[in-house]
């Protein structure tokens, strides 16, 4: 069973948002995503100062399996990079809410952020593609 | 233990040296290297027992059924072999004239002409050294056609995503940006995303069908409408083409560019990092932007066509003309067959794909497709005996190791969960899909009973299950000699 938090909002395609006090958002991808992905071994993370529109293929993630893109969920840019993830992908396997974070946005606009899902209805989205 | 560590120095195969030592004094002093080549000095006896152990330690399609989906491991024929290997085929120079090459020019023309009807294509070039190189020389070709024409506005190639892995890499590598297309819930090309895609940015769509989930495409005629009307060409993958020879043309279906795996469907040797060759036939309109050379023949000679006779051509892709004795096996293969046993290797293919998924649907394994008749392959998802049994597809594939079987392609296509992709070929007997299907159902109630022991398997091989994380991240590939003390 996998794990996900009620304060995070999140995205049919397995990505998490939180949004941060400052305004920014952090991303990472879901404990189901991991968990479906198995272990990871390299992370292609987004570069600080780049920016998406949402939707945009941001991230690739790798594991033993299979290789993955991962969908900004927002439009925005991109304002701090996880770098810790280019010597240790498995962060993202051991804790995909917390130090397994992938990238902190500024969102363009506000209203990406209500669109996005909210714990119950992700919750949904895993009950089907399970 | 590697053959370096069996290392004396000193130590020689005296009867393989060579009788004469090239004078070095004549290579410029800055072309010699500063330190000595780092060479196993080792007996003949070792040597030849190094390499049998290590094909002992080997799956092989000579030692064991291998049912690898999307690779097509069929038996080649040793015919095959021992013709392309007559001393007039492997003593030729590449150099020497057309005029000392007849014969062997004749077999390449008549390959060409072979491959070009059983497509159902214009013309069929031999160059490409491998798939890889086929599907970039078709790429290459779609984008020369609308250079030509001026059309420079073309930048996406569109990717169904239950094409060949190898496509979108290859659209990238042409400098197309790649746009993926969904399978609908019955494994054909979802028709309204792919409408929705099309436009004026389209170069072309690739694809091979049957598709990777081991379907084939009912509404391909449409689809080719579809992208032809918006100016787009059609790249056919020939990955798996051993289901449809003699059955259906890609020409037909309204390809424009198929590129052929010769190592699939016309039994020259598998991988192992050795030569390939990718021969690539093409449309009327593609004709002009062929790779070079390409063998021709006028009043009943043969001569290399090149850049007179093609001007428009993306170029040459090797120094001569492709791997010749790669090819030849090929040649000896399709006229092995003919036009009637092309026909019988797509009737049993097809029917030993689908007794095969069918046993194992009767004995309670889930189909991906039910619905669906297979082609070449077909995919069991074991996702039912992950969750409730907890045995996932990567132990059923590595216990099947110990009953002898080389696993399925496994976790592709992406599209369906815990995927095993199944191709057994038309080379099997029926005892060996009995065999399989047997040794499925007893995976299964060992991992019922003991689910630990089926985690830990393979218990037979050389060695146990691999960790393939640290494999990828701690790559070790270069063998360096202990530090003298």
């Amino acid at each position: 069973m996998s794990t996900i938090p009620e304060d995070l909002k999140y995205t049919e395609s397995h990505e998490w948002v939180r949004l941060e006090d400052d305004g920014t958002v952090t991303v990472g991808i879901t404990d189901f995503a991991q968990e479906s992905l198995g272990d990871l071994v390299f992370v292609d993370a987004p570069e600080a100062g780049g920016s998406f529109d949402k939707g945009d293929a941001c991230a690739v993630v790798e594991s033993v399996k299979a290789a993955s893109d991962v969908y900004a969920p927002i439009s925005g840019e991109v304002v701090a990079a996880n770098d810790r993830l280019a010597d240790e992908p498995e962060l993202i396997n051991t804790d995909p809410y917390g130090e397994g974070w992938l990238m902190r946005m500024q969102p363009g606009s506000a209203s990406e952020l209500d669109e996005l899902l909210d714990a119950d209805a992700y919750q949904q989205v895993v009950a089907e593609s399970d | 233990m590697l053959i370096f560590e069996q290392s004396k120095a000193g130590r020689r195969a005296q009867a393989q040296a060579p009788a004469q030592h090239p004078e070095i004094d004549a290579i410029p002093e800055g072309f010699r290297r500063r330190n000595a080549a780092v060479m196993p000095e080792v007996s003949e006896l070792q040597v030849v027992r190094h390499y049998t152990r290590l094909s002992q330690k080997n799956f092989s399609i000579d030692t064991n059924f291998y049912p690898l989906g999307s690779c097509t491991m069929k038996y080649n024929p040793r015919a095959c072999n021992t013709l392309a290997l007559l001393p007039g085929f492997t003593g030729r120079h590449p150099h020497s004239p057309a005029a000392h090459g007849q014969g062997l020019m004749s077999c390449l023309h008549e390959l060409q002409e072979m491959l070009a009807e059983v497509t159902g294509m214009s013309a069929v070039t031999l160059s490409p050294m491998a798939g890889a190189q086929g599907e970039f020389a078709g790429v290459a070709m779609i984008r020369a056609y609308h250079d030509a024409r001026g059309d420079t506005e073309r930048t996406e190639i569109l990717v169904p995503d239950a094409a060949h892995g190898t496509n979108p890499a290859t659209a990238v590598m042409c400098g197309y940006k790649v746009r993926e297309i969904a399978t609908g819930p019955d494994g054909d090309v979802d028709m309204a995303a792919l409408r929705e895609a099309v436009g004026p940015q389209t170069a072309g769509i690739m694809l091979t069908n049957p598709s990777t989930v081991g379907v084939f495409d009912r509404r391909i005629q449409e689809m080719a409408q579809v992208v032809h009307d918006a100016g787009g060409l059609l790249y056919y993958d020939g990955a798996n083409l051993n289901a449809i020879l003699d059955k259906v043309r890609p020409g037909a279906m309204g390809f424009d560019v198929i590129h052929m795996n010769l190592h699939k469907t016309f039994s020259t040797p598998h991988g192992g990092g050795g030569p390939g060759a990718g021969a690539v036939g093409v449309s009327e309109r593609l004709k002009p932007f062929m790779p070079l050379p390409v063998v021709g023949c006028e009043n009943g000679r043969y001569r290399w066509l090149d850049e007179d006779d093609f001007p428009q051509s993306i170029g040459r892709l090797s120094a001569f003309g492709g791997n010749i004795g790669v090819l030849l096996r090929a040649y000896v293969y399709a006229r092995m067959l003919g036009k009637e046993g092309m026909s019988r290797v797509a009737n049993y293919a097809t029917l030993n794909a689908n007794y095969l998924m069918t046993r194992l649907r009767a004995a309670g394994f889930q189909v991906a497709y039910p619905d669906r008749r297979a082609s070449h392959e077909f995919i069991v998802s074991l996702k039912r005996e992950s969750k409730e049994i907890g045995a996932n597809v990567m132990d059923f594939a590595k216990r099947l190791l110990d009953y002898g079987y080389h696993a399925p392609t496994t976790y592709f296509p992406l599209l369906v969960p815990e995927a095993l992709l199944i191709e057994p070929t038309e080379t099997e007997t029926k005892e060996e899909l009995d065999g399989f299907v047997d040794a499925m159902c007893k995976i299964r109630d060992e991992a019922k009973a003991d689910l630990d022991f089926v985690k830990g398997a393979p218990y037979k091989l050389p060695v146990r299950r691999l960790d393939d994380v640290r494999a990828a991240k701690e790559l070790n590939l270069k063998w360096e000699p202990a530090e003298a003390s």
